[in-house]
């Protein structure tokens, strides 16, 4: 595999994907240089208590993304609650309430789509588990403008059909455990290059 | 050149094709929902790459007509943000209530909802009287919904349970009544709103105005956009007018933000002061 180095890290998730990003804090490098940008189905009247949560289960910055903001290395960013996130070419944030997508607002396919545009095949897309198909139309973007995606194993998923629905698109680049997307993650995080696959593979 | 950059150029292009053709300038628009609205036409459209619609938006007008109905309807629900309209009433309604007469502007009102919210809000604080309330949109489609003032009936529980959050003193029942599944807004709400299009890209003030309410609107903008946008409120609002906005966007980075007092931080209101 090509040497890449990265420059986001795109999460979707809907049920039980809050605790699979705790899972995965610690896997990431005290020193992160990319921003994380994670999509999860909140419930709309959702005041901040996300970012609360998560602020509390790691060492790294957690923010509620802003509009017309500028996305900062080594901060996770989560949408407000009923709005969608986009991230735009100059590398800021745009909110919308347009109609919501698969029921979701935000939704995870507006969030891959527009980070696909903007950092190409500099993006990582990961869809987790959840009870819906919101992620493979974003998945197909990821892949489609050079990116490289990643499954949850849906075996191991508490819900798998968000997960399995990314799968069947056939735009995955890599199904793995929690525990093996954590050590992709701190391997090409920590130095921004793709690790070689054997390595990923020896601790699934 | 990669594809992003191709899609990028044809972006503008067609942007710039529509000012140039129609006059709608989309130009200082964010791009990313834009291209996202551009992109979903294109596949009702059957449409297959976006420098194809440079063409036939140029060459057909029903065509174009048809994008900008897609383009420019946002969702929105009656009293959403709760907590904001309650904010309203009790922090900017007590003070327009000193003036004998009250022109208010809610600029980018799309199908009209929050314009029914507020004219409720309005009308129970016994200013319907003396208030005239001015309902804008640059889409001529969404306007002519808002003018109709009908809505989908199984969203009366969610706008029901808004209006008391929004500390409503009747019944969010009173004001419209029903038929098979449509919501009917009163003729008495439908006749206080003048609904009128207005483009805040290209048009002027409005001028005199004790409260502007634009909600949502300006996250679609760009900064620059954004900016010019909000130093015409800033020129429409009489000293001591309000201004609302939507709870996830700010005066923060524009040119006026010292202008304005902040009167709730949380809900976005904000008081011409200079």
């Amino acid at each position: 595999m090509n040497v890449q180095s990265f420059k986001a890290v795109v999460i979707g998730g809907s049920a039980g994907s809050t605790e699979v990003m705790v899972k995965l804090f610690s896997y990431l490098p005290e020193r992160l240089e990319l921003p994380i940008i994670f999509v999860n189905h909140l419930h709309p009247e959702d005041d901040g208590g996300l970012v609360e949560y998560l602020s509390c289960q790691t060492a790294l910055r957690v923010e509620e993304a802003a509009d017309k903001e500028h996305i900062e290395g080594g901060t996770i960013y989560v949408p407000p609650a009923d709005y969608h996130l986009l991230v735009e070419s100059d590398l800021t944030f745009s909110l919308s309430i347009d109609r919501k997508v698969k029921y979701s607002r935000p939704s995870i396919d507006v969030l891959f789509e527009s980070a696909a545009m903007a950092w190409n095949d500099r993006l990582i897309g990961i869809v987790l588990t959840g009870a819906s198909h919101d992620g493979s139309d974003g998945v197909r973007a990821i892949h489609k403008y050079g990116g490289l995606t990643i499954a949850q194993n849906p075996d191991e998923a508490t819900y798998p059909i968000m997960p399995q629905a990314a799968i069947t698109t056939g735009c995955v680049d890599k199904i793995l455990p929690v525990a093996g997307i954590g050590l992709f993650l701190q391997a090409c995080l920590g130095h921004n290059t793709v690790p070689e696959l054997k390595k990923v593979n020896a601790h699934d | 050149m990669k594809l992003h950059e191709i899609e990028n150029i044809e972006v503008e292009l067609l942007l710039e094709a529509i000012f140039q053709r129609y006059g709608y300038d989309f130009r200082g628009y964010a791009r990313a929902s834009i291209r996202r609205r551009i992109k979903q036409f294109m596949e009702g459209s059957k449409i297959a790459t976006i420098s194809e619609m440079i063409p036939r938006v140029i060459h057909d007008e029903s065509l174009f007509n048809e994008m900008v109905r897609e383009f420019s309807i946002t969702v929105t629900e009656m009293f959403r943000d709760p907590a904001m309209f309650l904010a309203l009433r009790e922090n900017v309604l007590p003070v327009l209530k000193s003036y004998p007469y009250i022109k208010i502007w809610h600029a980018g009102c799309a199908t009209g909802e929050e314009a029914y919210s507020l004219t409720i809000l309005i009308k129970e604080y016994g200013l319907a009287e003396r208030a005239t309330i001015f309902a804008t949109d640059f889409n001529d489609h969404a306007l002519s919904l808002a003018k109709t003032g009908i809505y989908d009936l199984n969203n009366a529980k969610q706008y029901s349970l808004n209006y008391q959050k929004a500390g409503g003193n009747g019944s969010f029942a009173d004001y419209y009544h029903s038929r098979y599944d449509a919501m009917m807004m009163n003729n008495e709400l439908k006749k206080k709103i003048t609904f009128a299009n207005h483009n805040l890209v290209v048009d002027q003030v409005f001028s005199e105005t004790h409260l502007i309410f634009c909600r949502n609107v300006l996250i679609y903008f760009n900064r620059e956009l954004q900016d010019r946008v909000l130093q015409l409120f800033h020129e429409s609002l009489v000293h001591g007018g309000f201004l609302c906005l939507g709870t996830k966007e700010s005066l923060m980075f524009s040119r006026v933000e010292d202008r304005f007092k902040t009167i709730d931080k949380k809900n976005k209101i904000f008081q011409k002061i200079d």
